[in-house]
């Protein structure tokens, strides 16, 4: 089994990270006008902080409207964030493989943009909409290599040839002139990683890619998915609301509430000693496929709210079981290690 | 310990699928491609074409569309063989043999004379012409602005949206035939001016808004993101992308434009405010400038043929633009598919 | 025919259901029989396509355009819906059998209160109510799927995605149905939001004594709220038991393989097995046990014959190779198929 570099620490990113987020912040304006200044903002983002070491796979986890996909868009550049840095430090293509020199996002101009969409790639929810109906699957998945004019055409058929085999589409020629509709659901998602993968990235950005499938094709994206980040040495920004995949797929997991990462730890020990109240709830949420398993009742209150304007005391506050008036009174409680490699953002834990 | 173990994951081996048999064997070169890419083409076009002729009425407004356009064919080639210039050239003909005009349909003439003792077959042959270069070209330029003010506006939004959009309302709050009665007083109007305005005020018009907030659906489908992830550019996306997924809508409306393009062309002609050498709306102008409209149904011949051709022309291009409506718009299709 | 202890709720009786479609006849439920006894609840398993919302739509029979019911019999409290006239079988739905889907929560009417809305479906079904009765119906339903009957009088809107789900199933259960079909009614919701639905559906089922029939292609879920459960393959019930004896040890290698390629939080971090291949087209199924491509222990006899049931006590499944009865996380520890 292959070993990821150690964990970067969890807010500087540590020198040799792929991808460093420090208070990365994202927001929307509620009521978009062309007279007006907007007033109220949602907090998609609210100061989040991570980094990614070469080859690991980190999980984001949370229930649907916590930003755990606009996280994900701020990285690969479909968004930009309204403050925050992302710093990637890419592997250099040259024959040394050494790591390049750091990139900061923020500076990326339209020249150095399709160098930098070289090296991250995002995989899509949806396999039915993430591709054009009326493009067959050769167009599709030649596509960031058309747009960047890499390669002669037969060079392109070639790579996607290669491409298709790898993600277990054979005999591929039979899949080039295929139309999406024609594929099921699992196909269409091999495709989709097969679009994000021929150009060769070391970070990809995977928002639910099993989340739309049946469980019996979800095993085989998901295996899939592992054995070419070890054989590419691709890192995974992998998002879900799903704890149970994310515990197959990630070596982290951080989980996000309305806009704030709550909890960071490696898989096992959040599933095993979750510290924040939020990932107690979470965990104790999830079926269980066991008749004879009885598992706790969370104990979370309310409803999920969308962080409009939210009060500057813990994101959690309102539906926390354990609040007191400490946490009435301070602000959103800092990230803080409570043990080496396990960070919380609680008063209480 | 970091614990994720790839290798736990075993997946039983076989096939994926039961793939068709392969559409291209060996590795495909160019032209291999090329062929593959017609072959597609083929097949969604029959594929479209078995639910188009499901709708008995796209079937037969195809089959009237398809006779006039044999009508039209037609003019020349008995211009060249079986008729004489100077009896039944449809403008400047003469028909000797006759002594009254306008004289009813008989065996030389079988839809009669017009007072000015012209063939009246012979004008409803030529002008039948007319109307599919007018009716197309304005579909053409209406459908070629339209499809991309409205893929542009969708795209770009913000500003450029907005001038693209109070531009199409100010067009619309414009009443249509009298800005063109207005004009053709102006300037002297032939049959390609006249496609030319019909194709400006319906493509930066009504048509730009309806292609427009089809272009707003496309846009936001995760492929554009997609595509934008891919690194693709503006240009890249509004032409792959948008654009080929707005075609089918244009093809309706390109359907609708001609059929209002030809009763633009028929009121106007009407009015005698076109510079054209023959039309259907001319022949009707001619009968009624002659006072024939008043004298009821007995010169049938002068107001029938030409008015019988507008209307079915004219439905035939709509009709056909709903039965595609069907193949196109897969939520209106009967419970087959 | 499994002996009958008390008199069932349901009992559907080789059921089949075809659909016609342009590329052929869909044959998308094919002999599938059970029965509900009151109170009871029942696990319809399998993936997308394999039939459980077809078999879900004929109980009620609210079949599209293009279905037809190839035979069988849906007996409720012993008489058989499938003969009823449209007339006769109004009567049925809601009052006698309720129907909770997925996306049932944007069924509300925006325009109408919620609890008007719940009042208007037991008006509509149950003529002997005064207004207050009404409301006090409502506010006892309303406690009783842990919504605040202090909502009543808002707007869908003003709901979240499970409080709307929540008024949906409260108006399920307005009539005091026998039955209870649930498909997949917390899959668009979040895990806590689903957890606090699916045990306050558990108990109203239990309090009020109907019989479920619960649809998932999440057999967590399905594992904690039945008591029997059924898994389909293709159109076909292929295994049919107690919830906790199918859980602890599978007759039928696809209900093995849907198990272990299922991820839990809880516990040993077990291998996921994935299962290659893709269901077949039910429009030629093939020919024996529909499973027998995909399947690591078909042979000859599978390929041929349609297997016969097994029973193991009253669970059966239909495999000619039913798997042992060892437990199944033990064999998922050195399994290697």
């Amino acid at each position: 089994m292959q070993t990821p570099m150690a964990a970067p620490n969890q807010t500087d990113g540590g020198q040799d990270a792929l991808v460093a987020v420090s208070g990365l912040t994202k927001r929307f304006p509620v009521l978009k006008s062309l007279f007006r200044q907007p007033s109220s903002f949602i907090h998609a983002v609210d100061d989040v902080s991570f980094a990614l070491a070469p080859g690991e796979s980190l999980g984001l986890v949370g229930e649907s409207g916590c930003g755990k996909t606009t996280v994900g868009k701020l990285l690969v550049k479909l968004l930009e964030p309204t403050s925050g840095g992302i710093h990637f430090r890419f592997p250099s293509r040259d024959a040394n493989g050494g790591s390049g020199e750091p990139v900061d996002a923020s500076e990326i101009r339209s020249t150095d943009l399709r160098a930098f969409r070289r090296q991250a790639q995002m995989i899509f929810q949806d396999p039915y909409e993430s591709m054009n109906p009326r493009r067959t699957i050769y167009d599709t998945i030649a596509e960031p290599l058309a747009v960047q004019g890499i390669g002669s055409m037969t060079n392109r058929v070639d790579r996607v040839t290669e491409i298709l085999t790898r993600v277990g589409l054979t005999p591929p020629s039979s899949f080039l002139f295929r139309h999406p509709h024609e594929l099921s659901g699992g196909q269409r998602q091999r495709v989709a990683i097969a679009r994000a993968l021929v150009i060769g990235p070391s970070f990809v950005v995977a928002d639910e890619p099993t989340s739309m499938l049946d469980v019996s094709s979800r095993t085989g994206i998901m295996s899939l998915m592992q054995e070419l980040a070890q054989q590419y040495g691709i890192s995974y920004l992998y998002i879900t609301h799903d704890l149970a995949v994310a515990r197959y797929m990630c070596h982290r997991i951080a989980v996000m509430y309305l806009g704030k990462i709550v909890e960071l730890a490696e898989t096992e020990e959040l599933l095993r000693n979750p510290l924040h109240p939020y990932t107690r709830a979470l965990l104790s949420a999830v079926p269980v496929p066991d008749p004879r398993f009885r598992r706790d009742r969370p104990d979370i209150l309310g409803d999920l709210t969308l962080p409009i304007d939210p009060p500057p005391r813990c994101r959690f506050y309102d539906r926390c079981p354990v609040a007191t008036d400490f946490c009435e009174g301070n602000p959103h409680p800092p990230m803080e290690e409570q043990t080496p490699g396990h960070w919380v953002a609680c008063y209480e834990a | 310990m970091i614990t994720p173990q790839p290798d736990h994951h075993v997946v039983i081996g076989g096939p994926s699928g039961s793939p068709e048999p392969p559409l291209v064997d060996l590795h495909p070169g160019r032209s291999q491609m090329a062929m593959a890419r017609a072959r597609l083409a083929l097949r969604s076009f029959r594929g479209g074409w078995a639910i188009f002729v499901e709708s008995r009425i796209g079937v037969l407004s195809l089959a009237t569309i398809v006779l006039f356009a044999l009508m039209a064919i037609s003019h020349p080639i008995l211009m060249a063989t079986v008729w004489d210039a100077e009896v039944y050239d449809p403008v400047t003909g003469y028909a000797f043999d006759r002594l009254e005009h306008p004289s009813p349909p008989n065996w030389r003439h079988p839809l009669g004379t017009d007072p000015l003792g012209r063939d009246v077959l012979s004008q409803l042959l030529s002008s039948t012409r007319s109307e599919f270069i007018l009716g197309i070209t304005a579909a053409l330029v209406t459908v070629g602005i339209a499809t991309t003010v409205g893929a542009v506006a969708a795209y770009y939004g913000g500003l450029v949206d907005s001038l693209f959009m109070r531009l199409a309302d100010l067009i619309i709050a414009l009443p249509g035939i009298s800005l063109l009665i207005v004009l053709s007083a102006l300037f002297k109007l032939n049959l390609f001016y006249l496609a030319l305005i019909i194709g400006i005020l319906g493509g930066f018009g009504g048509t730009a808004i309806i292609l427009k907030s089809q272009a707003l659906s496309i846009r936001v489908k995760p492929y554009i993101e997609a595509a934008r992830v891919a690194g693709g550019g503006h240009s890249h996306i509004i032409l792959v992308h948008i654009i080929p997924n707005l075609l089918p809508l244009s093809l309706l409306y390109m359907m609708f434009t001609v059929t209002g393009a030809i009763f633009a062309e028929a009121v106007l002609s009407f009015l005698g405010l076109l510079d054209l050498r023959m039309s259907w709306g001319i022949m009707i102008h001619t009968a009624n400038t002659g006072g024939y409209l008043l004298g009821g149904t007995r010169y049938w011949w002068l107001i029938v043929p030409a008015g019988a051709s507008i209307t079915f022309l004219c439905s035939a291009f709509y009709l056909v633009g709903r039965a595609l409506d069907e193949v196109v718009n897969p939520r209106l299709r009967r419970h087959t598919a | 025919m499994a002996t009958v202890r008390e008199a069932p709720v349901l009992e559907v009786v080789d059921l089949s259901l075809r659909y016609q479609t342009r590329q052929g006849e869909v044959q998308a439920v094919e002999g599938v029989s059970f029965e509900l006894a009151q109170g009871q609840s029942l696990g319809l398993v399998g993936e997308s396509g394999c039939g459980k919302t077809s078999v879900a739509t004929s109980l009620m029979r609210l079949l599209p355009e293009n279905a037809y019911l190839a035979g069988g019999q849906v007996k409720l409290g012993g008489t058989d819906l499938l003969p009823l006239s449209d007339d006769e079988i109004r009567g049925y739905r809601w009052r006698r059998i309720a129907m909770v889907f997925q996306a049932a929560m944007n069924s509300l009417d925006p325009v109408h209160r919620v609890g008007q809305q719940v009042i208007e479906a037991i008006e509509a079904h149950r003529m002997e109510t005064t207004l207050a009765d009404a409301r006090e119906r409502v506010a006892r339903l309303f406690r009783m799927v842990g919504l605040d009957p202090q909502l009543m009088d808002r707007y869908p809107h003003e709901f979240s995605g499970g409080m709307r789900q929540r008024a949906v199933i409260a108006m399920a259960l307005s009539c005091d149905p026998d039955l209870i079909i649930a498909d997949e009614p917390t899959t668009a919701l979040d895990v806590i939001v689903q957890d606090r639905i699916l045990r306050e559906l558990k108990v109203v089922q239990q309090e009020l004594r109907m019989g479920m029939i619960y649809i998932s292609h999440d057999i967590g879920v399905v594992a904690e709220v039945t008591d029997r459960i059924g898994v389909m393959y293709a159109g076909r019930l292929v295994e049919l038991g107690d919830t906790a004896d199918v859980f602890r040890s599978p007759m039928h290698p696809y209900t093995a393989a849907l198990m272990s390629s299922f991820p839990s939080v809880h516990g040993e971090r077990l291998p996921l097995v994935g299962l290659a291949g893709e269901p077949p087209n039910l429009i030629d199924p093939p020919a024996g046990c529909p499973f027998h491509p995909r399947c690591p222990y078909a042979d000859d006899i599978c390929r041929t014959e349609f297997p016969d049931r097994s029973f193991r006590g009253d669970n059966w499944a239909a495999c000619w190779h039913p798997l042992d009865a060892s437990p199944l996380s033990e064999d998922r520890q050195n399994q290697d198929f």
